[in-house]
């Protein structure tokens, strides 16, 4: 599914866009964690099809993001990012979104769309 | 042939990840598969936070040998692990809150750092902890 319609079904708003032909990137895996090392350890789908979503806003989800090849990070809770944040993100070229929705809604409206998990 | 030290100061939070970030760009440019280098880069990261929460601070030492072998050298200058095989098993942790609410102290680090490297190597004391993992990159 296109991020451009991920968004749309979560209701998204865009924090740092790095790279504005994401939207139309398909995706296919989720990893959805509060736990940086879970996703460290979990994560074997396509990093070119997964997106992280957290409810972490810490340099630290993009660090994590940054690791695995990741380049696209949803926030739940309708978290923001600071400015130091957004400047990191930008430096890295990572995508970066926010849904007021809670993990738990987040991820049932991405599985019940078809999105698969991370871990394979 | 490449060796490069970075310095690691305890509970630097804002700075965390920054020389697996450093060490991963590197390692690209000198045309690492993208296999090989997500492998180095989750476990450099995770030894590094651990220097971060557990440590009172060291170094990573960065060698690349001309015949293609990669190793990465995390020393710090204590309070050593106490029980390391409790430390090797999946979700023992010893992390405080702070280390929590960033995002780690889940107990998965070393389990995860052993299996992405082909060498691992874990000797402690309460003088200082010496892990050094090693990949073949070409
Ligand atoms: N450099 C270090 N110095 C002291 N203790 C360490 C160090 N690295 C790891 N440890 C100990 O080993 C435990 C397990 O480490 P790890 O598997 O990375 O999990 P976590 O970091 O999430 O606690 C830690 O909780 C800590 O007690
Ligand atoms: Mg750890």
């Amino acid at each position: 599914m296109t991020l451009k319609k991920i968004l749309e079904l979560l209701k998204a708003d865009s924090l740092c866009i790095s790279d504005s032909q994401c939207m139309e990137r398909n995706f296919e895996h989720i990893s959805a964690t509060d736990l940086m090392s879970d996703a460290l350890a979990l994560v074997q789908s396509d990093s070119e099809k997964t997106i992280l979503v957290t409810g972490l806003v810490h340099a630290q989800s993009l660090r994590t993001a940054e690791m695995l090849d990741i380049n696209v990070v949803i926030y739940v809770r309708g978290k923001t990012m600071s400015e130091t944040d957004y400047n990191l993100a930008k430096e890295m070229g990572m995508n970066v979104f926010t849904t007021k929705s809670s993990m738990y809604d987040t991820c049932g409206i991405l599985y019940s769309n078809g999105l698969l998990t991370a871990v394979v | 042939m490449i060796h490069q030290h970075f310095n690691v100061e305890k509970e630097d939070y804002a700075n965390a990840g920054r020389i697996s970030s450093q060490i991963k760009q590197m390692l690209k440019q000198l045309g690492v598969s993208s296999e090989v280098l997500r492998r180095i880069a989750i476990s450099c990261y995770e030894a590094e936070i651990n220097m971060i929460i557990h440590s009172y601070g060291g170094e990573v030492v960065l060698t690349l040998s001309a015949e293609g072998k990669c190793e990465l050298r995390f020393s710090d200058m204590g309070p050593g692990i106490d029980d390391i095989e409790k430390a090797m098993t999946p979700g023992w942790s010893t992390a405080k809150a702070s280390a929590r609410e960033f995002g780690f102290g889940a107990g998965m680090g070393l389990p995860n750092i052993k299996r992405n490297c082909d060498e691992f190597d874990l000797v402690t004391s309460p003088a200082g902890t010496t892990l050094v993992i090693g990949f073949k990159v070409l």
